[in-house]
């Protein structure tokens, strides 16, 4: 479903180079890597946030690699969630669909169930201020999964919440992973969090004396 | 701060209420406080309507000739005012570059100038001055707004927003570059993954993130637009009824003598500004959401 062959970045001086692996649909794939690395610059070239210097990336077999962020259909959850500060979170799970022109009727229906499914149903209508960490982070993934989206980057999604919440929303990302069969992609550095989501688990790391960065499969036993 | 109390109480002090009410009461201050409020409210539009774009433009993007806009924008703030206000009287009545070559030919011919209104006929670059002279002047920026679109600019009112304009879109753009500065780019990022074009993320995203910034930028205009005084009198002139603005108010009642009127109308101005700087506290120090 998300595949980079030979891809390589620039990161100011460093670089990620030839890098390449493979997601496939319904797969749950975790990256891990010291802080760094280029982990978040993977996940942002494949989102299209960021330029690959050489290298192809294809989803669901298409080769995206020129292609603006808005018609890739990659659901994005950055580590600091950056919620829309003036909308509230009705607005936030409805912003995709309106921009691509869904009907009312099926936005509505779209938002209740999946409001349903986050738990979010009772904080439709407030504003984002005053959101807790778990309540800000499921909105963050509503907001994405409303689009429709055919892949799922997630950028240590679970990294600011207590060990309690954390918990529950591994159960709830891996429950949507396999209820929606859409392939996800999702940095951490926690071995649990890995443990507990992953199908796949790779690594990047760094090539020692060297400014570039690997990646390879990695055993969590 | 001792200096600006003691200035103030020295104006307050010079004029008694009644004479300041009686200087309020005059038809032409009237007219002016009307012109100057409808001026620099077309003004401080205008210059938010500008500063957005270019301010978001110079925050979030890098190209090659961004610093040379930054320099050119900056220009307006340390020109000396009656230059620029000069540079604009030129601007409107010097033919264009490459136009004399064009009205060269006989089929342009048809290029003479309305030249009825005294003042107008005094213009650098007069058109008709030079065609007496058997010169074609070329395209002529005043020339055709005047008799092709029938709105003259230059000595009429469009002249003193456009006066106030070159200088408070200036302070505006520095207002919203910082606005935009202040706000995290990733919302926008993440609303172009999620469908959006730069500039869908950029008014559904950005801009409601920035109308504390958009509201400063106005205020900020608006009281730069009511300062204005020198540009406004080379381009615009001080004719009573039609281009006086309050700054010139000041100015016309200094020239007759009347420095009641002249301190009364100073003390107004004043209290137009304190109200806007009241109106800036309000709106909060930081100019992030």
């Amino acid at each position: 479903m998300i595949e980079l062959q030979n891809v390589t970045l620039r990161i100011g001086n460093w670089q990620i180079r030839n890098l390449s692996f493979a997601v496939r649909g319904g797969e749950y794939a975790v990256l891990m890597g010291r802080t760094g690395v280029g982990k978040t610059s993977i996940l942002e070239s494949i989102c299209g946030l960021r330029r690959v210097v050489s290298g192809r990336i294809l989803i669901k077999t298409v080769d995206v690699t020129s292609w603006s962020p808005a018609d890739r259909k990659v659901g994005y959850m950055p580590q600091d969630l950056a919620l829309f500060p003036t909308m509230t979170v009705r607005q936030h799970l409805e912003f995709a669909p309106r921009i691509h022109g869904v009907a009312g009727k099926i936005i509505r229906e779209r938002i209740s169930q999946l409001a349903e499914l986050l738990e979010i149903s009772p904080l439709l209508d407030r504003g984002i201020r005053g959101l807790s960490g778990g309540e800000s982070q499921r909105v963050a993934l509503g907001r994405a999964l409303a689009a429709e989206p055919l892949v799922l980057l997630l950028d240590e999604p679970l990294s600011a919440l207590d060990e309690t919440t954390r918990v529950a929303a591994q159960k709830l990302l891996k429950r949507l992973n396999q209820e929606m069969g859409i392939a996800v992609l999702h940095i951490t550095h926690s071995r649990e969090e890995a443990a507990a989501l992953a199908d796949t688990c790779l690594e990047l790391d760094v090539v020692q004396d060297s400014r570039q960065a690997v990646i390879r499969s990695m055993s969590l036993r | 701060m001792l200096l600006i109390l003691l200035l103030l109480i020295a104006d307050v002090s010079f004029v008694s209420a009644s004479e300041f009410q009686a200087a309020l009461q005059k038809p032409e201050i009237r007219a002016a406080f009307r012109l100057t409020l409808v001026t620099c409210t077309l003004a401080a539009l205008l210059s938010v309507w500008v500063a957005t774009p270019l301010g978001y433009l110079l925050s979030r993007f890098s190209f090659p000739a961004r610093g040379m806009i930054d320099v050119l924008v900056d220009i307006p703030i340390v020109l000396p005012p009656l230059v620029l206000g000069l540079s604009l009287l030129i601007l409107f009545h010097q033919p264009f570059p490459l136009s004399r070559s064009m009205t060269m030919a006989p089929s342009n011919s048809a290029t003479a100038v309305n030249h009825s209104e005294g003042q107008d006929s005094q213009q650098p670059g007069d058109q008709s001055t030079r065609e007496a002279a058997g010169e074609h002047p070329g395209w002529i920026l005043e020339t055709w707004l005047r008799k092709d679109l029938g709105f003259p600019v230059t000595y009429q009112w469009p002249a003193v927003v456009l006066a106030q304009f070159a200088v408070s879109c200036a302070f505006a753009i520095r207002t919203m570059r910082v606005t935009f500065d202040q706000i995290s780019p990733r919302a926008e990022d993440v609303a172009r993954t999620l469908g959006c074009s730069r500039s869908q993320a950029f008014l559904q995203v950005a801009l409601p993130q920035a109308w504390k910034g958009v509201l400063t930028a106005f205020t900020i205009s608006w009281a730069r637009a009511l300062g204005e005084f020198g540009p406004i009198l080379v381009f615009a002139g001080a004719t009573r009824f039609r281009t006086e603005v309050l700054s010139t108010s000041v100015f016309l009642e200094l020239s007759v003598g009347q420095l009641d009127a002249a301190v009364a109308v100073s003390l107004m101005m004043v209290a137009m500004a304190v109200l806007v700087l009241l109106i800036l506290r309000g709106l909060g120090t930081g100019l992030s959401p």
